[in-house]
């Protein structure tokens, strides 16, 4: 099995040997970049389909179910959306509006896309499989990359011209920016346990073996398993998911900040966003999750990149579900719960993981009670003084 | 001098003039940042990675968000009337001034002359920046915390008073 | 505690995704065009002529009268009676409308034209998937597309069919009474006059018994 495992990996080996000498690093990057490109936009396609299908289902209605392989009668369950979709965006007529900053307005999706598939390419995606392995700085890699898409939803906001998209734009970037912190400050724990930035290092030290049986995947000690909740919880507003949705509000803001971009530029925008939200659940697999490695030692027999898919695709999953269940949050309360809730609970996770790490020694049915009660405690605390805000509204109707 | 090196202080080098002589005052940030992006890519060049990110991250991600923002916040961002051409020979000379200086103490350093040429150097590893940070740099590491976090809460502290200026919001719960 | 909320909705939407699957009423959708949602009885879109019988022309029970063309609100109706007659259900000898004409981009589906014929000719049809391409003459009804056998009547409205049948059958059986008593009255006076034929005067004598005048045959 480690053959299959291994597959991609001696493909491009193979691939590469056929090619001279002086061509073969420009091969090797060729190949990778245009792997990453074949299979997450592939994945973004999918995803726009179950998405719609899946929130149907959660609203009591079928989705799309008609466009099957097109022009033929074949249905297929509505899975040949995305071709219709594609085409569309395609065809589309590319609308400018007359007062719009015209260069700004063009590069802005670019802007958007390009970092969302650099990030992507230094996710572990199986074992020796990530395509850029920087062993001093992988982890700050993304998290500068996400930073440079702020300037994208700006760029967007500004060129059009439009309050609306402005107003969409600065609330944007002050989302993604206050969700950053916690964000960086939740991956700092894996990064002080692991001892390194590099992600295939900290995908590596997830393989341990512990108690025979498990994988020693972070997610499963106190810090983890609350520096897991936190960074899910900042990824989902780092990609504008709903809960977190408000700068593309469509009932406020019509579309936010591509309020002004029709066709193919809308289509960059939305696979940029996704390709974000995919990029960020990888890290979040890849810190937390034990990346490519199985949760069972009796499961190792999977191979590892088929691991990795199948937790991003419950992460997608997962969020189309939070996407069909929760309100949007109102800024303020967006901001509250990033500065005074999460915050807070971040720092106290640091320390809980210093904790851990200094006891070591000591038995581990001793410690996680002990690191689980001192994050609870804060959290409890933390939660009565949000829900005192929170009173219940007595209405009163006409009699 | 590489191609690679030529073309990223070409670039870098542009995007800097562009953000001084560009018209509209947003597209003159956006040029900073190009340049921000160019200095990063240079670090990278030369092998200081963690440098390169950390610029990323601190620069582009906040800083030129924070031009930006100020840019936003207080002007209307449209390009202003007429050319700003008085003081142009003053700014000149004073730029070639600094430049000169710089040039001489940078080209007479000593640590110019240690560096050995287009070698291998030794990336450093971002535990020995993190070693000095809390080890030997430990002081100026906390007086820098304190004054960011005393510039915090100055703003804080700002926004309050703007705030009490204003008539009261009225309360959350009206019963 | 923040988050014991949100569990419970994920938990509230996870249970609904899985009951569209498994239970029909919690997926009320209703497919277009392969599935249609069924109309209550009394639905009603637009007119139709109904015929007994098979032949259209033949057994079209409507006589021209043309009450339903004055009553019409939007006078959508364009009659053009026959010049000649024939016989219709109750034995009468009736006109026929040579051209029937209704509108119906105009007809606006009151149901005055079925309420005041006194023929049970006109009711209201149930189809509504009539859209053409042609905005002018597209929707103008003739004779030959307003005809509509009795039995697809019944099928799509049992209860007024069957109402309009038995309001029918009385007429036809008070018609068959009458020309009954009619035929008995002129018997009895053909009798009356024969009888006393040898003891009436001589001014009497040179008309003839009157034969009885048969009932007509029914075309039925």
């Amino acid at each position: 099995m480690a053959s299959l495992d291994q597959i991609f990996v001696t493909l491009k080996a193979w691939v590469l040997g056929l090619l001279p000498e002086t061509v073969q690093p420009f091969a090797g990057v060729m190949i990778s970049i245009s792997a990453i490109m074949a299979v997450f936009p592939g994945i973004f396609a999918l995803t726009t389909v179950v998405e719609r299908k899946l929130l149907g289902r959660f609203q009591n209605r079928p989705g799309p179910n008609r466009v099957g392989i097109p022009l033929t009668k074949i249905r297929l369950a509505g899975f040949g959306q995305f071709i219709a979709d594609g085409i569309k965006s395609l065809t589309k007529e590319d609308v400018v509006p007359r007062n719009a900053d015209k260069v700004v307005h063009f590069i802005a999706p670019f802007v958007l896309v390009v970092p969302s598939f650099l990030a992507l390419s230094v996710l572990p995606v199986g074992r020796n499989m990530a395509a850029l392995n920087f062993t001093e700085t992988g982890l700050l890699f993304f998290f500068a990359i996400g930073a440079a898409t702020e300037i994208s939803v700006f760029m967007a906001g500004w060129s059009s011209r439009n309050k609306y998209s402005l107003l969409g734009a600065m609330r944007g970037i002050a989302q993604m920016l206050s969700y950053e912190i916690p964000l960086i400050l939740s991956s700092l724990t894996v990064v002080m346990m692991v001892g390194s930035l590099s992600l295939v290092t900290i995908v590596e030290k997830q393989t341990a073996v512990q108690w025979g049986v498990f994988h020693n995947w972070h997610v499963f000690t106190p810090w983890g398993f609350a520096g897991f909740l936190l960074f899910l919880t900042a990824a989902c507003a780092e990609a504008n998911r709903t809960p977190f949705d408000l700068p593309e509000a469509e009932s406020e803001l019509i579309a936010g900040y591509f309020t002004e971009y029709s066709g193919f530029k809308f289509a960059l925008f939305f696979l940029g966003e996704y390709l974000g939200m995919f990029a960020i659940s990888g890290v979040a697999i890849t810190l937390f999750l034990g990346g490519w490695s199985a949760p069972f030692t009796f499961l190792d027999w999977v191979p590892s990149w088929l691991w990795f898919f199948g937790k991003l695709v419950g992460f997608i999953l997962f969020f189309i579900w939070l996407r069909g269940t929760l309100p949007r949050l109102k800024v303020d309360q967006l901001m509250n719960l990033a500065w005074k809730f999460m915050l807070p609970m971040c720092l106290i996770n640091l320390v809980v993981a210093g904790v851990w790490h200094y006891t070591a020694d000591w038995n581990d049915l001793i410690r996680w009670p002990l690191g689980a009660a001192l994050l609870a405690l804060p959290y409890w605390i933390f939660s009565r003084r949000f829900e005192s805000r929170f009173q219940t509204r007595t209405y009163r109707y006409a009699s | 001098m590489t191609l690679a090196f030529a073309i990223l202080a070409g670039l870098t080098v542009g995007a800097a003039i562009a953000a001084m002589t560009l018209r509209n005052l947003v597209h003159c940030s956006l040029c900073a940042t190009v340049s921000l992006v160019g200095l990063a890519l240079l670090y990278l060049n030369l092998g200081a990675e963690f440098a390169a990110f950390v610029q990323i991250l601190v620069y582009v991600g906040a800083v030129a968000i924070l031009i930006v923002f100020a840019v936003l916040l207080t002007r209307s961002g449209e390009a202003p009337a007429g050319r700003v051409s008085y003081g142009l020979w003053t700014g000149l000379g004073v730029a070639l001034a600094v430049f000169g200086t710089l040039a001489w103490a940078i080209g007479g350093s000593s640590a110019l002359k240690a560096l050995p040429k287009d070698s291998a150097v030794p990336a450093l590893p971002v535990k020995d920046v993190g070693d000095k940070l809390v080890g030997d740099f430990v002081l100026p590491l906390q007086v820098i915390a304190l004054l960011l976090t005393a510039a915090m809460l100055g703003a804080i502290v700002i926004a309050m008073r703007e705030a009490k200026g204003n008539p009261q919001p009225a309360t959350r719960n009206p019963q | 505690m923040i988050g014991t909320g949100i569990a419970k909705g994920l938990v509230l939407t996870a249970k609904n995704l899985l009951s569209t699957y498994t239970d029909k009423e919690r997926l009320p959708t209703i497919e277009y065009p392969d599935e249609k949602q069924p109309l209550p009885e009394a639905s009603r879109q637009f007119p139709m002529l109904i015929f007994d019988g098979e032949d259209e022309m033949k057994g079209l029970r409507c006589t021209a009268c043309q009450i339903c063309e004055k009553e019409c609100p939007p006078k959508c109706i364009y009659i053009v009676k026959s010049k000649d007659k024939r016989v219709d259900y109750k034995g009468q000898n009736q006109f026929y409308p040579a051209i029937f004409d209704i509108d119906y981009s105009v007809c606006m589906s009151c149901q005055i034209c079925v309420e005041v014929c006194p023929f049970e000719s006109i009711k209201m049809n149930t189809e509504f998937e009539l859209a053409t391409p042609d905005r002018f003459g597209g929707l103008l009804v003739h004779k030959q597309q307003l005809a509509k056998s009795n039995a697809h009547y019944q099928k799509i409205h049992p209860t007024e069919a069957a109402a309009s049948d038995a309001a029918m059958a009385v007429e036809k059986a008070k018609a068959e009474a009458k020309a009954k008593a009619d035929a008995e009255a002129k018997a009895k006076a053909a009798a009356a006059k024969a009888a006393p034929m040898p003891s009436a005067s001589p001014e009497a004598s040179p008309e003839t018994p009157k034969p009885a005048v048969a009932a007509p045959k029914m075309p039925m």
